[in-house]
C-alpha cells in the first residue's frame, strides 16, 4: 500500500436519530483504486460528501493530503476541492450548458487560459472518455452512461489528485457498465491518481479495485485486497459478495411467527 | 375507576402531545427563519461576484424581468381601464367626472401598480425561480458546483436575487404607465371626457415624491422580499418532486401574503399625516 492520501479517524456521523457512521477508521492510498462497498443506505455517498467537506462529522477527523478538511476556512477548502474530482450518481451536469461548456466550466472558473487553450484541453478530456463527437450536444440529449462519462471528463478537467466516483455503475446497461469500468481503470492508470469508487456492484468493482473497504451498519466490516475479501471467512461478507438472499442479513423483516400473526384475527395491526 | 383513570391519562397525554407538537413546529419555523436570514447575508455577500461577471446578471434580468413583461402590460392595461370605468360611474353622479384621471393615476401609482405587479411577479417569476433553483438542487447541480470549488450562492442565487430586486420597480413603473394609458382610452376615447382635463387634473394632483416616489419604494421593498423568499425556498427545498412542488407553492403563498402585509405597513408609514 502506497502513501496515505486520505486518513479517516474515529469518524462519527448521524442524521437525526439514525447513526450512519460509528467510529470509522480508514486509510486511502495516494494511488490506485480504493473501493468502498456496502449495502444500500449504509452512507457510502455520505462518506464522499464528508471527505469533500460538504457535510461535517459529529466527531472524528478526515485528513486529505495532510489537511483536516473540516477545520479549513472556506477559501482553503475551495482550494483543496480544486484538487478533488467528483462524479455524482446523476452526473450533475449543468443543464443550461452544452457538453463542451460543461467540461470547460471548471477550467474557465479556475484558470486564466485563453480560449484556444481551453478548447484544446476540453477536447483532450472529452477524447479520453470517447465523447469528443458529442461536444455540441446538450445534457438532455445524452444517455445516462454518456452523461456520466461527460461528468468524468469534467471531473478530470483540472487534473485532480483524487477522483471520487459515487455509484458509477448503478442503472447502466452491460455495455455502458463495461465502458465505465474500463474508463475508471484507464483514467486511474494514466493519471496515476487516487480513485475512490463507492458502489454495491460487487463484480465490476472488485475487478478493478486495488483495495476494498466493506462498510455496513456504520462500521468497517472488512478491508483488504480483493483476494483477501473474496476468501473472507466472515458470513456477512460472504452473503454480500455472493448476493445470497438469506444469511446474517435475514430475508424476513423482524416479525412474530407467521402462525401467531395469522390467528391474531380481526385484521388489526399489531400494537 | 381504573377505567376512568386510564381515560384521564389518555386525554392528558393527547393534550401533552398537542403542546409538544406546537412547540416543535414553532421551533422548526424559527430555525427556518434563522436559516433564511443567514442565507440572505450569504446572498448579499455573493452579490460582489457580479462585479466580475455582469453577464450572469444580464441573463437573469432577461428571464426574470423581460419575460414577465407581457403579463404585466396586459394586466396593467385592463386594470387601468376598469379603474377608469368604476371611477366614472362613481363620480358622474356628482358631476365630478373630470377627476377620473386623478383617481386612476393616484391609485395606480400608490397602490395597484406596486401591489399587483408584485403579486403577478410572485406567481410568474418567483415560482419559476424557486423551481429552477430547487431542480438544480435535486439534480445535484448545486452540490456539483460546490465540489468544483464554485460557490453556488454567488453563481446561481445572487444573480437571480438581484435581477428580481432590479426588475420589480421597473415592471411596476411599466404597469402604472400602461394602466394610465388604459384609463385614458376608456375615459377619453370611450366615455368622451375631455383629454385636456384628463391630463391636467392628473398633473396638478400627482406629487413626484409623495406618490411616484413612495410607489417606487414600495415596489423595491416588494422586489427584495419576493426575490428573497423565492430563492430561499428553492435553495432550502427538500430535493424531491413533492418537496419542490411544496416549495413553489410556498413561494407564491408566502410571497403574496408578505406583499399584502408589507403594503399595509408601508402605506401607514408613508401616507399618515
Amino acid at each position: 500500500m502506497s502513501e496515505t492520501l486520505i486518513k479517516i479517524r474515529g469518524l462519527k456521523f448521524s442524521r437525526g436519530d439514525r447513526v450512519i457512521f460509528d467510529n470509522v477508521d480508514m486509510d486511502i492510498p495516494r494511488t490506485g483504486i480504493t473501493a468502498i462497498m456496502g449495502p444500500s443506505g449504509t452512507g457510502k455517498t455520505t462518506l464522499l460528501k464528508l471527505i469533500g467537506g460538504q457535510l461535517t462529522p459529529d466527531a472524528g477527523t478526515i485528513e486529505v493530503d495532510g489537511q483536516n478538511v473540516h477545520q479549513l476556512k472556506t477559501r482553503a477548502l475551495y482550494a483543496l476541492r480544486k484538487r478533488m474530482g467528483m462524479l455524482f450518481q446523476s452526473g450533475a451536469l449543468l443543464t443550461d450548458l452544452s457538453v463542451f461548456e460543461n467540461v470547460a466550466y471548471p477550467i474557465r472558473e479556475h484558470t486564466k487560459l485563453n480560449e484556444s487553450m481551453v478548447r484544446q484541453l476540453v477536447l483532450l478530456k472529452l477524447n479520453a472518455v470517447g465523447l469528443r463527437g458529442a461536444m455540441d450536444l446538450s445534457p438532455a440529449e445524452l444517455s445516462g452512461g454518456m452523461a456520466r462519462r461527460v461528468a468524468m471528463a469534467r471531473a478530470i478537467a483540472l487534473d485532480p489528485m483524487m477522483i471520487m466516483y459515487d455509484e458509477p455503475f448503478t442503472g447502466q446497461d452491460p455495455i455502458s457498465m463495461g465502458v465505465l469500468v474500463k474508463l475508471i481503470k484507464s483514467l486511474n492508470d494514466a493519471l496515476n491518481v487516487c480513485s475512490i469508487v463507492v458502489s454495491h456492484d460487487v463484480y465490476e468493482t472488485m475487478s478493478i479495485a486495488n483495495y476494498v473497504y466493506i462498510i455496513s451498519a456504520g462500521t468497517v466490516v472488512e478491508h483488504g485486497a480483493p483476494d483477501e475479501i473474496r476468501n473472507s471467512h466472515s458470513e456477512w461478507t460472504k452473503q454480500f459478495m455472493e448476493g445470497l438472499a438469506d444469511g446474517p442479513v435475514p430475508f424476513h423483516f423482524d416479525a412474530p411467527p407467521l402462525l401467531d400473526d395469522l390467528f391474531a384475527g380481526s385484521g388489526k395491526r399489531r400494537a | 375507576m381504573i377505567y376512568l383513570l386510564d381515560r384521564g391519562k389518555d386525554v392528558l397525554n393527547a393534550q401533552l402531545d398537542r403542546i409538544q407538537g406546537l412547540g416543535r413546529s414553532t421551533l422548526a419555523a424559527l430555525s427556518r427563519l434563522g436559516r433564511a436570514n443567514v442565507f440572505l447575508i450569504d446572498v448579499l455577500v455573493g452579490l460582489t461576484g457580479m462585479l466580475i461577471r455582469p453577464g450572469l446578471l444580464i441573463k437573469q434580468l432577461f428571464s426574470v424581468g423581460v419575460q414577465t413583461l407581457v403579463i404585466i402590460v396586459v394586466a396593467g392595461l385592463f386594470v387601468g381601464m376598469v379603474m377608469a370605468l368604476q371611477a366614472y360611474y362613481a363620480l358622474v353622479d356628482f358631476g365630478a367626472e373630470d377627476s377620473v384621471s386623478v383617481m386612476v393615476v393616484l391609485s395606480l401609482l400608490r397602490e395597484l401598480g406596486p401591489v399587483i405587479t408584485a403579486l403577478l411577479f410572485a406567481g410568474r417569476a418567483g415560482s419559476a425561480l424557486t423551481a429552477e433553483i430547487g431542480l438544480m438542487k435535486a439534480t445535484e447541480q448545486l452540490s456539483g458546483m460546490e465540489m468544483m470549488a464554485v460557490n453556488p450562492i454567488e453563481r446561481v442565487v445572487a444573480p437571480r436575487f438581484l435581477a428580481g430586486v432590479i426588475s420589480m420597480p421597473l415592471l411596476a413603473a411599466i404597469f402604472s404607465a400602461v394602466g394610465v394609458l388604459g384609463g385614458y382610452l376608456v375615459a377619453v376615447e370611450l366615455l368622451g371626457l375631455d383629454a385636456g382635463a384628463f391630463w391636467s387634473q392628473a398633473q396638478s394632483k400627482v406629487e413626484l415624491f409623495e406618490d411616484l416616489g413612495n410607489g417606487m419604494i414600495k415596489s423595491l421593498v416588494f422586489g427584495f422580499v419576493v426575490s428573497w423568499i423565492a430563492v430561499f425556498e428553492g435553495y432550502d427545498c427538500i430535493p424531491t418532486s413533492e418537496g419542490l412542488g411544496q416549495a413553489t407553492t410556498r413561494t407564491v403563498v408566502y410571497g403574496s401574503l408578505a406583499i399584502l402585509v408589507l403594503d399595509f405597513v408601508l402605506t401607514a408609514l408613508m401616507f399618515s399625516k
